[in-house]
């Protein structure tokens, strides 16, 4: 199991992948944005995308956890 | 005279326009959205209106919001600072028709130089030198791919509505322009409501040399020199100075001539800075032309004694210039750096709370603020939090005094630059005035790269 982490604080601009999906490690899972700049969040391992933590328009921190990967 | 200038924007230009303001004895007005309530440019202001909850499209951006205030508040001027409003031609438009006057250009002016193909189009018939590229919008994929074939690449795919580093991408190569042109055309019509797009040639080891302008409305135009900003991060400028380490007098003269000649050629009024693009061999391209104050205006102000906001709002008020071209001289050299509340090495945002505020003080260090000890710094906006300006006999001093300051400067409780900053004015490249638009990549990024594979093989 592998926890998505937030690159930057900021808010949940866009979902991208959807609950059940197989991701693979590098692809985009969630957009971020913050100060008119948008980073996309992308997954680091291959799996199934088992959770969202957040959903959109939240705020997250900095190193929160945004989606769970199995 | 005016006697009350609302000022349509925030942070620490806000601050600096109502310094202006106070200094000519006009009341201020100050307007915030929910964000902005404890924010220090709100204090500053004789009074102040709430326009609207965080977001820039429901407040700062709200036309009707801010010119309600205005006419609550009684303003007979105001000031769009930068960014936000100010190069909006309807946002004149509607002051003009509420009889506010607009500290700014004509909304014509606005329009012209807004579109960036227009803008290029106008200049390249007033004789000035544009960047090689298409003259007219392009179409689809098809024609960008095909006139790129003609320029050669690496291409500029930039969006014609576009501005301050948003709405344009490098290609460099046939396949790369494919791939982006659609999604950077798509991203343009979503965030400028224009999807229209150009191609321009990019311009290899170039530096970004601009002239500030100032003009009346009796047809006196002046140039207060150049600044150098090509110490950029993502298309944005992070250090600017005046004068350029590497423009030598003749030239000077040449960039300032040709920055009138453009001035004249579209009938401009008020202060506005043509950018250009200056290569190895030190020809120049017209980039662009901001139609408004620059968040570098400080610099030139620095080494020319002359307050560019001051003289906005005379202008404003039908004042004839008082400054001659001849009697204009530069005096010393001026650097400027901006803080931003980013990570020093991924560019992120960083938001937070700012805990502690520790700035250097001293003879030539000037600051231009927007937060202050225990502020929040919301994620609603643009990251920069500051402005530190110093200035000296010579670009060695100014340099000299810069490290300084940078070492005397502390932030709490969130990110800055700061770390990025001081790198950069060490570096011996900086100290030889070989500041490219890519010194970042160049030097910082390829240096922090390198230190993380060294401590990745120990």
């Amino acid at each position: 199991m592998t926890e998505v982490k937030a690159t930057m604080a900021g808010s949940v601009w866009k979902i991208i992948a959807e609950k059940g999906k197989t991701i693979k490690s590098g692809e985009d899972i969630a957009i971020l944005e913050s100060m008119k700049m948008e980073i996309p969040i992308t997954s680091s391992s291959d799996g199934v995308l088992k959770e969202w933590k957040v959903t959109e328009g939240d705020f997250v921190d900095e190193g929160d956890t945004i989606a769970i990967i199995e | 005279m005016f006697e009350k200038i609302l000022i349509a924007n925030r942070g620490e230009i806000a601050a600096r326009i109502i310094r202006s303001c106070k200094k000519l004895g006009i009341k201020t007005v100050a307007v915030y959205s929910d964000a902005d309530r404890q924010a220090k440019f709100v204090d500053l202001a004789d009074e102040s209106y709430h326009i609207g909850p965080a977001p820039v499209s429901k407040s700062y951006m709200n036309i009707e919001n801010v010119i309600e205030a205005a006419k609550r508040s009684g303003a007979d001027a105001v000031h769009p600072g930068y960014g936000l409003l100010s190069e909006q031609a309807s946002f004149a438009e509607a002051c003009e028709l509420e009889s506010l006057t607009f500290i700014g250009p004509k909304p014509a002016a606005i329009e012209k130089m807004g579109s960036k193909v227009m803008a290029r189009q106008t200049m390249k018939d007033a004789g000035i030198p544009i960047v090689p590229g298409s003259s007219d919008p392009v179409a689809d994929v098809e024609e960008a791919a095909a006139i790129a074939e003609k320029i050669g690449y690496p291409v500029m795919i930039k969006a014609s509505a576009g501005g301050g580093g948003i709405g344009m991408v490098l290609a460099e190569n046939q396949k790369t322009l494919k791939e982006r042109f659609p999604d950077t055309s798509k991203r343009a019509a979503m965030l400028f409501g224009d999807g229209t797009m150009f191609i321009e040639k990019v311009i290899s080891r170039a530096r970004h040399i601009e002239v500030q302008l100032l003009a009346d409305s009796y047809g006196n135009v002046v140039h207060l020199f150049e600044r150098e900003c090509s110490i950029q991060r993502r298309h944005q400028k992070v250090i600017e100075e005046a004068p350029s380490g590497t423009v030598q007098p003749d030239l000077r003269k040449k960039l300032g001539m040709t920055a009138v000649k453009a001035a004249r050629a579209i009938g401009y009024e008020n202060a506005g800075t043509i950018e250009f693009l200056m290569d190895e061999e030190q020809n120049f391209y017209f980039l662009e032309m901001n139609t408004r104050l620059q968040v570098e205006h400080p610099v030139t102000e620095e080494i020319t004694g002359v307050d560019i906001v001051e003289e906005q709002i005379k202008i404003a008020a039908g004042h004839r210039l008082g400054i001659k071209q001849d009697n204009l001289k530069i005096n010393g050299h001026a650097i400027e750096t901006r803080i931003y509340a980013e990570d020093p090495y991924t560019f992120y945002p960083s938001p937070g709370r700012i805990t502690s505020l520790k700035l250097p003080e001293g003879k030539g260090i000037r600051h231009e603020l927007a937060v202050r000890e225990n502020a929040e710094v919301t994620p609603y906006y643009d990251p920069m939090i500051g402005k530190l300006v110093v200035s000296a006999a010579s670009r060695k001093e100014a340099i000299q005094l810069l490290k300084g300051a940078l070492d005397h400067y502390h932030v709490d409780g969130i990110k800055t630059n700061i770390p990025m900053l001081k790198e950069i004015v060490s570096h011996e490249q900086f100290e030889k005035s070989n500041t490219l638009t890519s010194f970042i990549e160049d030097y910082y990024l390829k240096g922090i790269r390198n230190q993380k594979e060294k401590e990745k093989s120990k």
